[in-house]
């Protein structure tokens, strides 16, 4: 009695073992298999010989399955082959479509996952934060040594807690002067970004000692470029500026902070004079936060923290509050909105090309149905037919992903330009597992879910009724249905999408339009880049001005020229607090941008002087304090009246205004800018503001400014032969990027929207000629009843319009819900923007038009008499 | 899904486990466990078949046409009325036969070259 308890149990074990096998075989054999078992099980005596008959079968049974399965894929497969051969139209449609839908899901995701999902680069990046300081009309600003010192000694909540701030100077003794930039840092910063160095060493404590000797680390890309990756480097020595640094550490490729175009770092020293002003806010301050302490802990301590200081230094710190957040969410709203839109964009181009694909797949599966009902016929299982529409979608996809992959490898570096600078990540996004994962996982959901479908939906319902369907077999009325839908889908993804372009477009057009207050044209820009400490002295650079100007002036087809601190655009920030008496108190901070200028900066850039008069060479320490300032500016303080002779505090003196000048947008074309001041560049004590010393030049040319180039690098040689000239390049440049993000951005968009309306047209195309050619008899039937081309034509048309009219219907409602998300991109226009939702309104009439015209021909081209006949 | 018969050349040289198991029922009709046992007497014990490899190998046989299945039983004295027989086919004959002479040659060539082993 036990040992038949034993057997059956035995026989249980093994029957769920045939589970292995496809179902047909099992079906075939699994009864003669189990009395083989039986019978071996019956004969084998001992435990010994029981366990190795287990271990026998387990063995048989799994290489048999596989090798099972394998010839059913193999057949399954030289069946797909034998199909693509007779009609490689369908297999190369269904590949091709597939490719695009996941190659450009796969190169959205590269650029998502590196600027959205990935942690950053550094070791438990999560707890990394920034701290910023917050005052009326800066949400963040970077603060003092003073505030910066308080907030290190007070805080609890941080693990470490440094400042860095960027810097640039002028690489010597290696081949041409050369302008790098580099982040000056205290020596927290490398010890709480745990990045080891890869050779070498990083700052410590003593390296930021006034008395230790100047020591560097380089990044990885400036030791390979400009030093050939030489070995020998460590301890060796490098002049920058006027000062010889040791070279004691290289970092390695993928690092870099805090911005990607960083090429060396330097240790922060703060003197006494550091500690004088706590309003000079230049530090920006990173932190890592204390195990188990929560940002927003972190940020209420600030917060007390900054409220302490603010009672402690009313004069100073008033309104300053302080805050962090995740150094990941450095990543302006913009941005994040921007990758999100794309993804979104992308994921449509995936749904509209799955749907195309399940759209082929079901035509072909109705086209093939005499075939399939005759093999159910012969005996081949439901599951049998499943699994090879399975079979051919899985390897149509499969061959659709790897050539996806190709594409995205091609598409990444296009969006590489959508990488924020503002983040330490590199900017070439590599495909990497990672996004091989999320390509493989698309093309398998695409497979299987695109497959399944039509499959499901073939097997059902197949018998032998289907054979003795004529010709009009495959107008199953649920069937099309589906069909219609999946197009109706398409062409509402489609709208979405160019609704979308459309939109972003016109903001781009908006943008375009935005008159920066100068006129860039013809006007060649660069930078040189004088070192502090050689130029500390105004007559010394006074000096160099006029050298540089009077020779450049002198070339032929030069209007004028003129240096200044920054180029707008180039550099945004400059923002220095005003001092005028009976100031308006309302919520406006009183700032205002501050630059030095040496005369001509006006006229090169064809900003107009409205009143008074240009800084003069004549404007010294001796004679008057003075300042030119911009329209908005002389408006606030001085509405309606003279603003000419008025005296304001600016930049630690009582400056009166000589002149008043145009507006610029020196912030950028998509916000507005605080009102500008200039100063002429000689009224400025020896060592003081050094940083905003005038370093860019601009040149009004008659033609192509670069064609003056090696003229101007020939006098600034001669000026200064230890003078880098970096930057060079026309305005229009400079200008044109404040664009080129959205430009990539629309280039996109605007590709994603084609390819869509491109494939909702070709699926309006298929499904209508399929359903023309399959109802050929039915159109001659119609036709021999008095039916007349004419109403053929329109029926077909008309269910092409149907389809198109619902499909836009949903894809309007739908694409305004996206606008509405994305407003913040949109730069004053209206998400519901009538004029490009009547141009994607009739682009896509245009396109189902395209779509419906062939089959409707066809329809109307039928012969009542040959259709009949094929009867 | 029957296959059309394909060539003999393009089945050689047949899998170890296909020229058993023609060889076990070229003379007689056999069912699976039959086959089986065969075999494994024919060769000492040397080759034993799995049931799944048994059946994966006569699935496939079937479809190239090498071996049939019997309607017609065997005396009803040996009938196992459970099980299902399977008989060579011509073809699966003149396959058989191609193995037999592709190994002979094989041997033939080895012996020429000096392999001949001492005959015992």
């Amino acid at each position: 009695m036990r040992d038949d308890d034993v057997m059956r149990q035995a026989a249980r074990w093994f029957k769920m073992l045939l589970y292995l096998y496809p179902a047909a075989f099992r079906a075939d054999y699994e009864r003669e298999m189990r009395f083989i078992f039986a019978d071996r099980r019956r004969d084998a005596s001992g435990p010994f010989a029981i366990a190795a008959l287990w271990l026998e079968t387990l063995v048989d049974l799994l290489s048999s399955a596989t090798l099972a399965h394998w010839d059913l894929l193999q057949q399954d497969l030289a069946y797909l082959w034998r199909t693509v051969l007779r009609t490689p139209g369908f297999a190369i449609t269904a590949v091709v479509v597939t490719a695009l839908g996941v190659g450009a899901n796969t190169a959205v995701f590269s650029l998502a996952d590196r600027v959205l999902l990935r942690p950053l680069p550094f070791a438990d990046a999560e707890q990394l934060v920034k701290v910023w300081q917050k005052v009326p009309g800066y949400s963040r600003m970077e603060t003092s040594a003073l505030n910066y010192r308080d907030w290190q000694e007070r805080s609890s909540s941080f693990d470490a807690i440094a400042a860095y701030h960027s810097t640039a100077m002028n690489l010597l003794g290696v081949g041409e002067p050369l302008r790098l930039k580099g982040t000056a840092v205290t020596a927290e910063l490398f010890q709480l970004l745990a990045t080891p160095p890869q050779q070498g060493r990083l700052f410590t404590a003593d390296d930021s000692r006034d008395e230790s000797s100047p020591v560097i680390v380089l990044s990885h890309a400036l030791w390979q470029r400009e030093l050939g990756g030489d070995p020998q480097i460590f301890g060796s020595t490098l002049r920058l500026d006027e000062t010889t640094y040791t070279v004691i550490g290289v970092m390695p490729p993928e690092f870099s902070f805090p911005r990607r175009d960083v090429a060396f770092w330097l240790p922060r020293r703060f003197t006494e004079q550091d500690f004088a002003d706590r309003n000079d806010n230049y530090l920006e301050v990173v932190a890592r936060l204390a195990p188990g302490v929560t940002v927003q802990q972190a940020s209420t301590e600030m917060a007390a923290i900054a409220a302490q200081l603010a009672s402690e230094y009313p004069e100073d710190n008033r309104d300053t509050e302080a805050h962090v957040i995740p150094l990941r969410d450095e990543l302006s709203r913009q941005s994040r909105l921007m990758l999100m839109a794309l993804f979104g964009a992308s994921a449509c181009v995936l749904l509209i090309a799955c749907t195309n694909l399940a759209n082929l797949l079901v035509a072909r599966a109705l086209s093939r149905r005499k075939e399939l009902t005759v093999r159910t016929a012969i005996g081949a299982g439901r599951e049998r037919l499943v699994r090879q529409l399975l079979t051919e979608s899985l390897a149509l996809a499969f061959c659709g992903g790897a050539l996806g992959f190709g594409v995205a490898a091609l598409g990444v570096p296009l969006l590489a330009r959508l990488v924020p600078t503002s983040l330490p990540i590199a900017e070439a996004s590599a495909l990497d597992w990672r996004v091989l994962i999320f390509s493989a996982l698309v093309t398998l959901l695409t497979g299987i879910g695109f497959g399944v479908l039509p499959a499901l939906r073939m097997s059902r319902g197949i018998d032998v009724s289907g054979l003795m369907e004529g010709p009009r077999a495959g107008l199953g009325g649920r069937r099309r249905r589906l069909r219609s839908a999946l197009v109706t889908i398409e062409v509402a993804a489609a709208i979405v999408l160019l609704i979308m372009s459309g939109l972003l477009i016109r903001a781009l057009l908006r943008v375009q339009a935005v008159d920066p207050g100068f006129r860039t044209a013809n006007v060649l820009s660069l930078e040189t880049p004088l070192p502090i400490a050689r130029y500390s002295a105004t007559a010394k650079r006074a000096q160099f001005y006029d050298h540089v100007l009077t020779k450049v002036r002198a070339l032929p087809g030069v209007d004028n020229a003129g240096y200044i601190s920054f180029l707008p655009l180039a550099m945004r920030g400059g923002i220095w607090p005003v001092g005028v008496p009976g100031a308006p108190e309302d919520e406006a901070p009183d700032t205002a941008s501050l630059r030095f200028v040496t005369p001509g900066f006006f006229a090169s850039l064809d900003i107009a002087v409205e009143a008074g008069r240009d800084v003069s060479n004549a404007d010294t320490e001796e004679t008057q304090m003075v300042a030119v300032v911009s329209r908005s500016f002389a408006e606030r303080y001085w509405p309606g009246q003279e603003p000419l002779g008025r005296r304001f505090n600016f930049g630690f003196r009582e400056r009166t205004v000589a002149g008043v000048v145009g507006d610029i947008r020196f912030r950028g074309l998509e916000r507005t800018s605080e009102p500008q001041v200039y100063l002429p560049h000689q009224q400025v004590p020896d060592g003081a503001i050094t940083y905003y010393m005038p370093k860019s030049l601009v040149l009004r040319t008659q033609g192509d400014p670069m064609a003056l180039a090696p003229d101007i690098r020939r006098i600034v040689a001669a000026a200064d032969p230890e003078l880098p000239v970096a930057n060079l390049r026309p305005l229009t440049d400079i200008v044109s990027a404040e664009t080129a993000t959205r430009q990539t951005q629309i280039h996109v968009l605007t590709a994603f929207a084609g390819l869509a309306m491109l494939l909702a047209g070709v699926g309006i195309y298929s499904l209508l000629s399929f359903g023309v050619s399959q109802r050929t008899s039915e159109i001659g039937l119609r036709m021999a009843l008095g039916a007349s081309r004419d109403s053929v034509t329109w029926m077909v048309l008309r269910e092409g319009g149907a389809m198109a009219t619902a499909g836009a219907a949903a894809g309007l409602a739908v694409a305004y819900l996206a606008g509405r998300a994305m407003e913040a991109l949109l730069f004053g226009v209206r998400p519901g923007d009538i004029g490009t939702y009547a141009a994607a309104v009739g682009l896509v009439l245009l396109m189902t038009v395209a779509g419906c015209l062939v089959p409707a021909m066809r329809a109307a081209r039928v012969s009542p008499t040959e259709a009949l006949k094929a009867e | 899904m029957m296959n059309e018969q394909p060539e003999i050349a393009s089945l050689l040289p047949l899998p170890p486990a296909t020229f058993h198991i023609l060889i076990a029922v070229a003379s007689q009709d056999l069912h699976g466990y039959a086959i089986i046992q065969e075999v494994r007497s024919r060769t000492d014990g040397k080759v034993r078949l799995g049931a799944g490899t048994l059946y994966r190998s006569i699935q496939r046989m079937l479809e190239q046409g090498l071996i049939v299945e019997v309607r017609d039983r065997p005396l009803p004295e040996l009938d196992d009325q459970r099980r299902r027989y399977y008989r060579i086919a011509p073809f699966g004959t003149e396959v058989a036969k191609a193995e037999t002479q592709r190994l002979a040659q094989i041997v033939e060539m080895a012996r020429s070259r000096g392999f001949a082993t001492e005959t015992v």
